[in-house]
């Protein structure tokens, strides 16, 4: 079935995150369809990233040919410096971040529930390797956390659930949730609709969510 | 006169015994001590504890390491990679231990042992899987999980040069986990691109201080 609307895709979320960072704000961004945010950082704002495998101030990917393999980001991709970068320990990369002094962390998910509980490391699956890296770290350190990912599964199923069924990450700790069809905030009062994509009207986007939904 | 330089990578780990605890730097390429990874598959140590970001990858360093049978368990955040079928392999069959632990507390862990505290009490995993069993309190109103430190006998690092004394400096992000093993190993062995005359280090720039530092290593590598 065609939708009457046109759902972004994971640049153009990537560019919709992208426009929420202010200008100064240390930002984290994780493996994934966040790492994309920083192509689309605007030009007229300096946006400090911070990688926890020890880097403040990383720039875009290199040019060709010009790979450093002792400068990767969290994803273990090549990665340049801009002016004012600076290198730490790991321990120091997760104080930053435990301590409060990362501004926002955006993650990639599986599913987010109402409270803003986050599941994004395993899928629970018996036979599934686990592995859960910096996840758990960034979801409670960072001041403000947001997730970038698609409103549904591939067979369709939305991530955004009453309580999440997937192992939990964190508890309550997403603020802010972009999706290939709203930003949605995390409040007390439930979710709130900040934003939607044309074409989409408040009850079509409830009702392909399956939660309770406030208009902003 | 203190001369921590070691002629080979083997000499450096000669005597790595049986059941060791060994943590291995870096982070992806970046601070991986390859020559010393190659020379603990050549020593034949056995029933190894491994503390590393990963699990190996491909089937070199501790790939090889693993493939060969040598390591009992393993502590890592990340085990798992398109290329880590060794590890995977061996998890499956249940033929290697795994603790999994966040990132985080696997560096603050490492810090711990090394600076000498006995534990603390970390929001992060709180309410989790990787949390199940452990001690709990809520601090400030925030749910903290009780998390103990990680000591080793050897820490195998990377720098990018050391002096005699054995102070190091690293390059960009292959400092990563290198400066906190080098605290909480009773051996430290680094690997460097370069050893430099005593002296030749600005003590403003050192990183690692040498005290935290037992046995280097020249291996040449070329670097961009």
């Amino acid at each position: 079935m065609t939708e009457p609307f046109r759902r972004l895709d994971a640049d153009a979320i990537a560019a919709r995150v992208a426009r929420d960072l202010p200008d100064g704000s240390i930002v984290n961004l994780g493996i994934g369809l966040p790492t994309r945010v920083g192509n689309h950082l605007p030009a007229d704002r300096e946006i400090v990233l911070h990688s926890e495998n020890g880097v403040l101030g990383m720039g875009p990917a290199p040019a060709p040919g010009d790979e450093d393999p002792d400068l990767i980001n969290a994803g273990k991709q090549p990665v340049t410096l801009r002016p004012g970068a600076a290198f730490f320990h790991h321990a120091d990369a997760f104080a930053m971040m435990r301590g409060g002094h990362v501004d926002i962390c955006v993650l990639g998910a599986f599913q987010v529930s109402v409270d803003g509980d986050l599941a994004n490391w395993s899928t629970g699956e018996a036979d599934a390797i686990p592995a859960v890296g910096g996840a758990m770290d960034l979801a409670v350190g960072a001041k403000r956390v947001f997730v970038a990912m698609n409103h549904h599964t591939r067979d369709g199923t939305s991530r955004i659930v009453a309580r999440c069924t997937y192992p939990l990450t964190g508890l309550r700790c997403v603020h802010r949730i972009y999706t290939d069809l709203a930003v949605l905030d995390v409040t007390r009062d439930g979710l709130v609709v900040r934003d939607r994509i044309d074409g989409l009207d408040h009850a079509t986007l409830v009702a392909l969510t399956g939660v309770p939904l406030r208009a902003g | 006169m203190i001369d921590k330089t070691v002629a080979t990578a083997e000499a450096a780990l000669a005597d790595v015994p049986d059941g060791a605890t060994v943590m291995i730097g870096g982070f992806g390429p970046a601070g991986q001590p390859a020559a010393l990874i190659d020379a603990l598959v050549a020593q034949g140590a056995r029933d190894l504890v491994i503390v590393n970001n990963n699990a190996g990858h491909g089937e070199v360093g501790l790939a090889a390491l693993l493939k060969a049978r040598r390591v009992r368990r393993i502590l890592c955040s990340f085990p798992r990679q398109t290329d880590s079928w060794v590890f995977d392999t061996l998890y499956r069959r249940g033929e290697i231990e795994l603790e999994l632990v966040p990132q985080g507390n696997l560096a603050e862990r490492i810090r711990a042992a090394g600076a000498g505290i006995g534990g603390f009490f970390t929001p992060t995993g709180y309410g989790t899987a990787l949390a199940q069993g452990k001690e709990t309190r809520i601090i400030d109103g925030r749910g903290h999980v009780f998390e103990t430190p990680i000591h080793a006998d050897f820490a195998l690092i990377q720098a990018a040069r050391a002096d005699r004394w054995g102070n190091l400096v690293y390059r960009r992000t292959a400092r990563n986990f290198g400066p906190i093993m080098a605290t909480a190993a009773r051996v430290t062995v680094a690997q460097v691109d370069a050893v430099v005359p005593l002296g030749a280090l600005d003590p403003e720039h050192v990183v690692t201080p040498g005290l935290y530092v037992q046995r280097v290593v020249e291996i040449p590598t070329r670097r961009p």
